[in-house]
């Protein structure tokens, strides 16, 4: 069967906890000699902002890539909306994917489409979908990020912002239940990060969704968290709210606070 | 620590001896498995159920439409030149005659289908290569996968078919061109009808002129496709990547074109005697 063929996804749940969008239990992940995740057990709430923070290179966006297995982990179980992710078909696997958007760090827009046609693409396997459908939805998600004048430009003619909002109208369009974002306001101005991180949480708020996001900026953490982990040398070695982490007693974790 | 070091002498002692065309070897044939198990991933994703039809057809369009001017041009003047060389010769043994016939039998054999997919090579398959080794590199291609969509199936087989149905396609259009070509060339000399010239080249062209030529031009097509998307889906080391791809695709594919070609004089000349 084709990959892109909707299937229904078999009730291979496997979570004991409803509560859960994901769940992750003794991921491990090495390349070559290089163990990046070691052991990282955790979980995400639904309708939760989780935060990941951490220092470069320790592992945050292979964590968020295994989520969706453009990595595949060496070990550990993972399990994203009562599906073990590991235990699914690729057919299964990709209907999956559908209810999990993934903002890209550099926003990975199609250079060879325009606007209009990014928007459109996720939406070319929805059959049920009519054309007006389809614009209407298109033009409704530029509506929420603010671009809806921006439909016939290239991705080329946008600015970096324009870019990252659009990489997550592109994200919304199929209204999935996960986001995962990976670095969404690096290399933005102080503005637009902090446009970017609104947006964020009001896209949690209007659609309930759940929500993993990578980032160094300390200012995104405190708007988009309702909970924060931070990694080091391939593990979990702290969580907690943005204020508890900011008086927590270790310095390490101190300093991503100051 | 110790392994490292270990390694590292192991490697400093095979740069300086013979072993070096062996290493060159065993990537050579990893190269060779890796494309081999590529073009077999094709073959099941070209025959699983939903084809693209829109992006093959926008695909052929391109590499179609955009050879067309470089094809048209290259087929006309190896035509005309080929001609122009050909009759001082043919002048001497008093065979001017044979001209027509000669050039056509030339061109649809060999020099039409074979330039016709140099051509292509350089220009389709280096824009497969560096396509698709960007979208890689800037993870547009994970993109597509996280979105549900089969990337290879969507850019990798749309490619290739669009390549083994236009390169054809364009060899036939060369062969046109480059007859056309030689008849300019003929008049440059003397006067013949185009009626007559035409009459004198498909006297001496026979099925097994035709047939083979053509039916090698979709391998062209299948190896130009292949070796493109190939170089450009497996993309590595960013930006350098890219221009890499764009680049290998070209040497390999023109390489393989010319043992395709000598694959098939050898099969056509065992049908032929």
């Amino acid at each position: 069967m084709d990959r892109n063929t909707e299937v229904a996804v078999p009730e291979k749940r496997t979570s004991v906890n409803d509560d859960f969008a994901v769940e992750i239990q003794h991921l491990k992940k090495s390349f070559g000699d290089l163990h990046v995740l070691k052991d990282v057990n955790l979980t995400v709430r639904k309708g939760e902002n989780l935060v990941v923070l951490g220092k470069s290179g320790s592992g945050k966006s292979v964590l968020i890539k295994c989520l969706v297995q453009l990595i595949e982990p060496d070990e550990g179980k993972l399990v994203i909306l009562g599906n073990d992710v590991s235990a699914i078909s690729n057919d299964e696997l990709n209907v999956l994917r559908k209810k999990i958007g993934f903002l890209f760090q550099s926003a990975a827009l199609y250079d060879s489409m325009t606007v209009r046609e990014n928007l459109e693409f996720p939406l070319r396997d929805q059959k049920k979908l009519s054309a007006q459908d389809k614009e209407n939805l298109v033009l409704e998600a530029l509506k929420s990020v603010g671009l809806s004048k921006a439909i016939d430009k290239m991705p080329a003619e946008l600015s970096g912002g324009m870019r990252k909002r659009l990489g997550l109208a592109r994200t919304l369009i199929l209204k999935p239940e996960i986001i995962l974002y990976d670095e969404p306001t690096t290399g933005l101005d102080p503005v637009t990060a902090k446009d970017i991180s609104k947006l964020i949480l009001e896209v949690q708020k209007k659609n309930k969704t759940s929500s993993i996001i990578i980032t160094h900026d300390m200012q995104c953490a405190r708007i988009t968290a309702n909970r924060i982990v931070v990694f080091k040398d391939g593990y979990c070695v702290a969580e907690g709210t943005y204020n508890e982490l900011e008086n927590a007693d270790d310095p390490w974790v101190r300093s991503f606070f100051q | 620590m110790a392994r490292h070091n270990l390694y590292d002498s192991e490697d400093e002692i095979s740069e300086k001896t013979p072993k070096i065309p062996f290493r060159h070897l065993k990537s050579f044939f990893l190269e060779v498995s890796l494309i081999t198990s590529f073009s077999f991933e094709f073959f099941r994703q070209l025959f699983r159920k939903g084809f693209e039809f829109s992006e093959t057809a926008k695909q052929s369009y391109k590499i179609g439409y955009n050879s067309l001017p470089l094809v048209a041009i290259t087929g006309f003047i190896m035509g005309l030149v080929l001609t122009m060389q050909s009759q001082p010769t043919l002048k001497n043994f008093g065979a001017e005659a044979w001209l027509p016939a000669m050039v056509g039998v030339s061109l649809i054999r060999e020099i039409g289908p074979v330039i016709t997919a140099l051509i292509c090579a350089g220009k389709s398959g280096s824009g497969i290569g560096a396509e698709l080794a960007s979208m890689k590199v800037t993870e547009q291609i994970d993109a597509m996968e996280v979105s549900g969509t089969n990337p290879f199936k969507y850019l990798v087989v749309t490619r290739v078919v669009a390549s083994m149905l236009m390169i054809p396609v364009l060899a036939v259009f060369a062969d046109a061109i480059g007859i056309f070509g030689s008849y300019i060339g003929v008049n440059l000399y003397g006067d013949i009808s185009f009626r007559l010239f035409i009459v004198q080249v498909f006297e001496k062209v026979e099925f097994m002129d035709i047939f083979p030529a053509f039916i090698k031009t979709f391998f062209f097509g299948f190896a130009i496709g292949i070796i493109g998307t190939y170089k450009g889906y497996n993309a590595e080391n960013g930006t350098e990547g890219v221009g890499y791809s764009a680049n290998s695709s070209v040497v390999i594919a023109s390489l393989l074109i010319f043992i395709i070609d000598l694959m098939a004089v050898q099969i056509t000349s065992l049908f032929s005697y």
